[in-house]
């Protein structure tokens, strides 16, 4: 078939659909978010049904992956790597239940945190779970891989994860396409209690996935991606994998490396090949992007007198992502004097656009603040974050998705008034309801202010669970009617606004102000798409 | 035949088109590539880098090492300083003059345009303008990649028809006033 440009996270995804993927289950998050919008606009995927609808949160997204795998269906969950800890709770015990259809878990790592709050490393996660990952270094071979991911998923009735890092997400190259293969019949399990994980059932079950883990490793789906390759300089072997092996071969243009290099592509890992690498060097050196997770397991806790050189002993940084120039000084390569970053040069970090939403709402919120002498607001994940910078400077919070709603509730619990929280409208379906909830329960001295531009729109405007819904949502969950309040936040309305924010502050309970305008980049595709939808007709 | 190019601008200025038409160019070519792109938060306004490597040859690296860019192509001329470790000492700076500025402290045009001549091989070229000239103010980013198209080891005609395929579904009026600022930039 003919070749294709693909991103990597785009690889992944037309793998998926040509190795007959049924159900595709994701929520929006850097470097991820490519594998479900192409999976929407996939004329293929249409054809073939399959399901591609953003879900709420990581965690409804990975749970419904796993109903659609109880059918016998292939399924794939997509998520950042912050996004796993969401939806941990099924991950860790769908390796427990096990799969009917194939499932695979893809997680996207951020290191050096381009669009992130942390660059926690998702193969840690693998071990955790005790299920199989795989991590490509190429867009073919997370194209490929994905074939062999599902095969072995449903081999040992498993799921598996996929771990990449930005790079491959973002990174185009051309994917040669195998041919299609049909999607799975409708099969429910053949033992009904498979999914039940009573504490009886669980631990039969946790033994089987015991030995299970340890026996898949020999398995030529996982292993025979791994590569090694000799070389007559025996002093210094290096074991590497994902994108790390590229910017290794990178650096010997002519030939490739002289000393024997093992890649790694699939854990867990057979002793034997690191066995065959480590018995014939005297030193090893790992290079891996993220945590030093191959570089622990060999190191162990007792000194088995191999020198091992990486992110632990300061020859590679610890922190960070690798490149290309990291990994040639860690082999010896000497680098040329650069040009360097003349003076003049001025950072430049996001901002607001012009004629933001969030903007005006923040510029109300900051003159309700005022009379209160308030060191700020909590906040959360999002465009909106960029108030944590100046003119605006007030966002004191911003940790894990819907954290502000429930800090505030904690900070007033422990005597702040007012207790604000500024919230996204997606991320407050994402993870703020149930701390709305909790706020109501209690009547916490709280205002939650939901800055509402109905869209995703720091992934790029994926459709939101909130729009159209939030006063509803908030009534339902207990909020007094008269203390749901409606604002647009347009410069016009900046008085009016700051007023109503003020009431609500001085209100002893659970007040909401739901401060909602289009999200103006959304808005102007919109108009664009809607204008050149009338040229046509 | 390899050329390894970084792209720069800021979020919103089209460094990703001219990044996809330089690629469709390649592949017409049946050139290996990769090409690396940044999304997510700091398109918001922040400086955005695309790094883009062609060869008749498979290419390793999604990143180009320091010292190894043989081309910056930038619609900005802060920007295109930016990346400057990533320049090697024989290989061409090509920007654009005028400067987009969202931040406070964007400092006197004449002092990034003084480090620009500093560097061995460059061209600054006043996209915006031509551009205005060409017909479209928004096909800044074509004039820059015209300009840079003599550093491209592609020929002209493959990245017209690049151009062509790229803006087809925006019909024939947008497509040619592209091609303009394409053909204009190379002149300039």
């Amino acid at each position: 078939m003919q070749k294709q440009l693909l991103l990597g996270d785009e690889a992944i995804a037309q793998g998926a659909i040509d190795a007959g993927l049924s159900g595709m289950y994701a929520y929006p998050g850097t470097p991820s978010t490519e594998i479900m919008e192409y999976i929407q606009s996939s004329g293929e995927a249409k054809e073939r049904g399959i399901h591609r609808q953003w879900s709420a949160n990581e965690k409804t997204a990975l749970e419904a992956a796993l109903g659609m795998s109880y059918t016998g269906k292939r399924a794939m969950a997509a998520m950042k790597h912050v996004g796993l800890n969401v939806a941990a709770d099924p991950f860790i015990n769908s390796s427990v239940t096990g799969i009917n259809g194939g499932l695979i878990v893809v997680s996207a790592d951020d290191p050096s945190m381009h669009s992130s709050q942390n660059e926690q490393d998702s193969r840690f996660y693998g071990k955790f779970a005790l299920v199989p990952v795989y991590e490509p270094s190429s867009q073919q071979e997370a194209y490929d891989m994905v074939f062999d991911a599902f095969d072995l998923s449903e081999k040992y009735r498993i799921p598996v994860l996929f771990r990449i890092t930005t790079r491959l997400a973002h990174s185009r190259a051309a994917v040669r396409r195998r041919l299609p293969e049909p999607q799975k019949p409708f099969r429910l399990p053949s033992d009904p209690r498979q999914f039940v994980l009573l504490p009886a059932i669980a631990r039969k079950k946790y033994k089987a996935l015991l030995s299970v883990y340890e026996s898949l490793k020999y398995d030529h789906r996982l292993s025979k991606h791994n590569v090694f390759k000799d070389g007559k300089n025996r002093k210094t072997g290096v074991i590497t994998c994902g994108i790390a092996y590229n910017y290794l071969v990178e650096n010997f243009p002519e030939g490739g490396p002289d000393f024997p290099v093992l890649k790694l592509t699939a854990y867990p890992f057979p002793k034997d090949l690191i066995s065959d690498l480590t018995g014939r060097c005297e030193e090893v050196l790992v290079l891996e992007e993220g945590y030093p997770i191959i570089e622990e397991g060999l190191r162990g806790i007792l000194d088995n007198s191999l020198k091992i050189i990486g992110r632990l002993d300061g020859a590679l940084p610890r922190d960070g992502e690798l490149n290309p120039s990291i990994v040639g000084k860690a082999v010896g390569i000497r680098s040329e004097p650069l040009y360097k970053i003349p003076e003049v040069v001025r950072s430049r970090p996001p901002s607001f656009c012009n004629g933001c939403g969030h903007s005006d709402t923040f510029l109300a919120v900051m003159e309700a603040l005022k009379p209160y002498k308030s060191n700020g607001v909590f906040s959360d994940i999002g465009c909106y974050t960029l108030a944590a910078l100046p003119p605006y400077n007030i966002i004191n919070s911003c940790v894990d998705m819907g954290a502000s709603v429930t800090m505030a509730i904690g900070a007033a619990d422990g005597g702040l008034h007012p207790s604000v929280a500024v919230i996204g409208d997606s991320t407050f379906t994402h993870s703020g309801m149930t701390g709305l909830l909790d706020a109501v329960i209690k009547n916490s001295h709280v205002t939650i202010i939901i800055s509402d531009n109905s869209t995703t729109g720091m992934t790029g405007g994926q459709k939101s669970h909130a729009t159209g819904r939030l006063e509803k949502i908030c009534e339902g969950l207990g909020v007094e009617r008269e203390h749901i309040r409606t604002i647009i936040p347009l410069r016009k309305n900046h008085e009016e606004n700051v007023r109503i924010m003020k009431e609500e502050f001085d209100y002893r309970g659970v007040s909401v102000v739901i401060s909602s305008r289009e999200c103006i980049q959304t808005a102007s595709r919109r108009r664009k798409s809607e204008s050149s939808e009338r040229k046509i007709q | 035949m390899r050329n390894d190019i970084i792209l720069s601008g800021v979020g919103g200025q089209g460094i990703l088109s001219i990044a996809t038409i330089i690629s469709l160019a390649a592949v017409e070519n049946n050139l290996y590539l990769k090409q690396s792109e940044v999304h997510g938060m700091s398109q918001r306004g922040g400086d955005v880098q695309s790094h883009l490597r062609l060869s008749s040859k498979p290419v390793s690296s999604d990143l180009i090492p320091y010292g190894k860019a043989d081309l910056i192509i930038s619609v900005e001329p802060m920007e295109s300083l930016r990346y400057l470790p990533w320049l090697s000492k024989s290989g061409w700076l090509v920007t654009n003059s005028t400067p987009f500025i969202n931040i406070n402290d964007y400092p006197p045009v004449e002092d990034i345009l003084k480090e620009i001549r500093k560097i061995r091989n460059h061209k600054i070229i006043d996209g915006d303008e031509i551009a205005r000239t060409a017909g479209s103010s928004r096909s800044g980013n074509m004039v820059i990649l015209g300009a840079a198209s003599h550093h491209i080891d592609l020929p002209f005609k493959s990245l017209e028809n690049a151009v062509e395929e790229f803006f087809a579904k925006k019909g024939t009026d947008i497509t040619g006033v592209n091609i303009k600022a394409l053909r204009a930039g190379r002149e300039a």
